[in-house]
């Protein structure tokens, strides 16, 4: 059997990965962006010079003919899906199985001048690169869109010591998810970090030097121009499907996909950033471009494929990011604003850039969910507290199960307690604090 | 801000400016007092070459009178030759402490350590301190304290742009390793006048570049992930010889580094009652060095207190237990000191790695020191016997690399900025195991045939001279792999060469660390995005992201529990723990599976 993987993002990648584990058949990934897997989430560190652009492939080179999985560098123009045959810059490829592992590309809203030098995104490799050659010499930048994607593109400018105004268009940062107090605690720490943040405005247009570059932006509501030598998009991603669209494939907002990741052509897959679950879970989105549900896809694909019938299932939530130096964890629910029926303890250390949120149902007490802000929490522990609806006293109790901050750090659990007692009226106390063992002997209960 | 950091770099390179220089300054000439004889014949004979080369009162420059030296002693050898032929060694005199044998090097050397030396360091010794130490903690200091008020977090923006930390070429380092080890070999070859052992390092040498490169199959497969960058940093470069240098001088060729043995001449008194030996030198500058960069690692992680804590263990153990408390010993002893004087060890540092602790001059000082000399005795066979075995089981071999030893301490203080070079391809594990486990077994077989001629006085065991063993031990792993390479390549290598490759006390530690301990470094989950943070930032070269991204535990005996990879996590997928609870299923494979049923192995 002939496998052809189109992507060599985490989704593909995982998918090859998985393919040989469980079969031995011919596995061709085809990617025209790198020869080889890299870690598109750790794209920053290199340009930040923390990693050599080789520290970010998680496979020595050698791995992938020892696993023989061939790696195919080509771009695909199209796909005949009648004839199970790709056309691409290298030829024609026949699959018998085909696997679309597409990924995303950055949006642009129409904006005038949105294709100049000088603009970019930051999601492919070459992106990374036109940010490294055009940063030397760079005095200014400016971001629009203020997602996980435009504070990294910040984050690498100032290690750079280049300047940074970001141009959001929520009133305050990424609050279209994350609740208000967390989200001003990371307006407060952009701000820390010399990054000139604007909240509330919207691009209006890029202006050219008059050689085809960027030299400026101007904003909307106030019409302000400001130079910059750099414009980064980072308004979101979406499905990088537009070859795809009238070739018969069933395609929305993604390539749409069963909840076992078939699209509606015979032998065709669909994972990751450019999946679109006809039928996603309540409390989730049909497209989630996020690298934890990318793998997930990508193994649960090999395992349909294989002829072991496995349906998507991504479990709880929980996502993770960074922002500047403030780590971020989330598991289960936490919207942006407090839903009806949802109640919530919220403590934020006395320096301003440490929080613990905790949802829980405001009549039923059980818990839905954590938000943490400059702490770390263990996901299989969260996990399983969400997955059993455990009365919110009952974790509350026994938090120190869930902490995974390094050793000797300050624990904050007993503080978390003290606030429920307070806005509870309740009088409970921390029966279990952190520790290996404790935590094993819960997870096997 | 950046003006107190010019300033304080200006200030470093001053001082080792000062450092280099100062060693040509003054002349010597001979010292009358104290010949370098064995005893009174050589001595003589010595004495009669002086006066036959009219060199008494000479005052030569520091070159010059390595070379007056080496006339001296080579006519004095000719001299004592003559008599040897004419009369034979006197009567109760054995042969070799009448003849000079056929390598006199080590009496030139004393020769010329043990000279009178006249100059402005002598003269001016606190000055010349202040010129060296004082402007290099100075200028340290401005450069580091102005990182405490920069906001907490990780601090590594732009080491891979860095002349200084960015490492060399693959090719470039490969000519450094081979030019660095076969140097050790041929100059072994010469200063120890044996052929044997160099040539036995040799053929084990290439043994494990076969087994390496064709049992492991590692020809043709490219160790993209050596930490080696595109271009060469040279900064790094000149940083590595000038280690590389500056170990040279200390082991190898001490009759050239008398001006610093001179400038810290009071400071010894003070400490300990009597002129500085070469090694009070390395002891003072190591422990300053360490406190300065300690300090340095201490505002780099504000933000993390594992960090913290082990920086002011490492620094304490240093101080404390391997500087000041010999000193006082040595202090006590000042009286006795060329009879019977107290042993006056690191306390902290252990056999194997400590490898002389069992060579005869050591056992006789403490069998000859009563109850004070027994307890070293008892203490020094304690740690490794006990100590090792229950900590590592508590802790994991952290305990003692990564809080408590010196060469750790060094690594992790002076070597931090170096930590990314490490390599992390598969190779460079591969050559790991059989190296470290080599110079373990050969650390144990060279102790055995001391202690076998402790015990018999017999110098050969299954005809090999035990002697001859432990010369080329101390000269090729203790000198050699551990200083120059060890510590000379830390701006090549990564700060870790001589614990991961080397040290047969890590070796012993990791066995342990590998088969009975609680510990490990939990992976959080599915957190982890394979960013290679934790891969970059291991000093040991472990491939931290190959487990992490499998949500499998990391538990590797090289694994000194640093915590820096659980540091730099972005995600916050990594904590070092210790655990009994599954210490039989530490090491499972794709702990986080998404799909249950399936054991997965590795791929």
């Amino acid at each position: 059997m002939k496998i052809v993987i189109i992507g060599n993002g985490i989704s593909g990648i995982t998918c090859s990965r998985w393919l040989r584990k469980l079969g031995d058949s011919e596995i061709t990934v085809i990617s025209s962006e790198t020869k080889y897997f890299f870690s598109r989430t750790a794209l920053m560190y290199a340009y930040m010079g923390h990693m050599r652009p080789e520290d970010l492939k998680p496979y020595e080179d050698w791995f992938w003919e020892k696993n023989r999985i061939n790696l195919l560098e080509a771009h695909v123009d199209s796909i005949d899906f009648e004839a199970k045959t790709l056309n691409t810059t290298q030829g024609a490829v026949h699959y018998d199985k085909l696997v679309l592992a597409l990924g995303s590309k950055s949006n642009k809203f129409g904006w005038p001048g949105q294709d100049l030098e000088r603009v970019g995104g930051l999601y492919h490799w070459q992106d990374l690169e036109n940010m490294e050659k055009y940063s030397p010499g760079l005095k200014h930048a400016v971001i629009v869109g203020g997602g996980l994607i435009g504070i990294e593109m910040a984050e690498m400018f100032r290690s750079r010591k280049i300047g940074v105004t970001m141009l959001v268009r929520e009133a305050s940062y990424w609050n279209n998810v994350l609740p208000a107090e967390e989200s001003a605690m990371i307006n407060r720490h952009i701000n820390s970090h010399h990054i000139d943040l604007r909240l509330g405005v919207n691009l209006d247009s890029i202006q050219d030097d008059g050689n085809g570059a960027a030299k400026s932006v101007i904003i909307k509501e106030t019409q302000e121009e400001i130079q910059c030598g750099y414009v980064g998009l980072t308004a979101g991603v979406s499905p990088n499907i537009a070859f795809l669209k009238e070739t018969g494939l069933e395609v929305g907002r993604g390539i749409k996909v069963d909840n076992h990741l078939r699209t509606n052509m015979p032998d065709v897959y669909a994972i990751g950033d450019c999946a679109e679950l006809n039928d996603p879970k309540p409390g989730r989105r049909g497209v989630e471009a996020i690298w934890y549900t990318g793998r997930m896809m990508g193994e649960t694909a090999a395992y349909n494929i294989m002829g072991k019938s496995v349906a998507y299932d991504p479990g709880i939530w929980f996502n993770s990011a960074k922002f500047l130096d403030i780590e971020y964890q989330v598991y289960g629910e936490v919207p942006g604003t407090l839903p009806e029926d949802m109640a919530t303890i919220y403590w934020e250390h006395a320096d301003g850039d440490k929080a613990i949120r905790i949802n829980y149902h405001k009549t039923e007490k059980y818990i839905r969910g954590f938000n943490l802000m400059g702490v770390r929490y263990r996901h299989e522990v969260c996990e399983k507290w969400l997955a059993n609806k455990t009365p919110i006293e009952e974790v509350l109790k026994n938090l120190g199960l869930a902490n995974f901050d390094p050793e000797f750090y300050d624990e904050y659990e007993a503080d978390v307690i003290q606030l429920y007692n307070k806005q509870e009226g309740a009088n409970i106390n921390l029966k279990t604090k952190r520790g290996l063992d404790r935590v094993l002997s819960f997870l096997k209960s | 801000m950046k003006f107190l950091q010019t300033i304080g770099s200006i200030l470093v390179i001053a001082s080792i400016l000062v450092f280099i220089g100062m060693l040509g300054l003054g002349t010597k000439s001979i010292n009358l007092e104290s010949l370098p004889g064995n005893n009174e014949h050589q001595n003589t004979a010595i004495t009669e070459a002086i006066n036959e080369l009219g060199a008494t009162g000479q005052e030569v420059n520091h070159i010059g009178f390595v070379s007056l030296a080496s006339k001296i002693i080579d006519k004095a050898n000719e001299i004592q030759e003559a008599k040897f032929k004419a009369s034979g060694a006197p009567d109760g005199v054995g042969e070799w402490d009448f003849r000079f044998g056929g390598n006199a090097s080590s009496f030139k050397q004393k020769m010329s350590a043990t000279a009178v030396a006249t100059g402005p360091v002598q003269s001016n010794p606190w000055l010349f301190f202040f010129l060296t130490f004082g402007l290099a903690i100075i200028g340290g200091l401005f450069f580091i304290i102005p990182k405490f008020s920069e906001s907490a977090g990780i601090k590594h923006d732009g080491i891979y742009q860095s002349s200084l930390t960015s490492g060399l070429k693959f090719g470039i380092r490969t000519f450094a390793l081979a030019a660095g080890i076969i140097g050790i070999l041929v100059y072994g070859f010469f200063k120890l006048n044996n052929l044997f052992w160099p040539l036995v390092t040799t053929v084990i040498g290439l043994i494990f570049i076969y087994f390496v490169f064709i049992k492991e199959k590692s020809r043709g497969k490219d160790p993209q992930r050596s930490a080696s960058p595109v271009n060469t940093g040279w900064l790094g470069v000149i940083a590595g010889i000038l280690l590389v240098g500056f170990y040279i001088l200390l082991y190898w060729t001490p009759q050239y580094i008398q001006n610093w043995v001179s400038m810290v001449d009071p400071i010894s008194q003070k400490l300990n009652g009597g002129n500085a030996s070469r090694w009070f030198l390395y002891g003072l500058l190591y422990t300053v060095i360490m406190a300065v960069m300690g300090i340095r690692m201490l505002a780099k992680y504000q933000h993390n207190k594992y960090q913290r804590v082990r920086t002011y263990s490492v620094i304490f153990f240093q101080t404390a237990f391997a500087f000041l408390i010999p000193q006082m010993i040595s202090k006590l002893n000042a009286a006795n000191a060329y009879d019977n004087p107290i042993p006056a060890p690191d306390l902290k540092n252990m056999w194997p790695l400590d490898y002389s602790f069992f060579f005869n001059y050591r056992l006789d000082e403490m069998v000859a020191n009563g109850s004070i000399g027994l307890f070293m005795l008892v203490w020094g066979i304690t740690l490794f016997v006990i100590g090792v075995p229950v900590f590592v089981f508590f802790f994991g071999k952290r305990w003692y690399c990564s809080w408590v030893c010196g060469c750790g301490g060094l690594a992790e203080t002076l070597g931090d900025p170096f930590r990314q070079l490490s390599d992390k391809s598969l190779r460079a594990w591969q050559f790991e195991r059989y190296i470290i486990h080599g110079v373990m077994v050969a650390a144990v077989l060279m102790t055995i045939g001391v202690l076998y001629t402790y015990f018999t006085g017999s110098y050969s065991v299954l005809g090999i001279n035990t002697e001859a063993l432990k010369a080329w031990y101390a000269f090729f792993i203790g000198a050699g792999f551990a200083g120059i390479i060890g510590t000379g390549f830390y701006p090549l290598m990564g700060n870790r060469v001589w614990c991961r490759f080397g040290c047969p006390l890590a070796g012993y530690l990791g066995l342990i660390q590998k088969f009975r301990s609680k510990f490990r470094i939990t992976t959080n989950g599915g957190q982890c995005i394979s960013c290679g943070n934790c891969s970059t930032y291991c000093e040991m070269g472990i491939d931290v992201r190959s487990y992490a991204q499998k949500g499998q535990d990391i538990v590797r005996s090289s694994c000194v529990g640093c915590g820096v990879c659980s540091a730099v996590c972005p995600r916050g997928v990594l904590r070092l723990e210790n655990g009994s609870g599954d210490v039989s299923e530490r090491t499972q494979v794709e702990r986080n599976v998404h799909i249950k049923d399936l054991i997965g192995e590795e791929l």
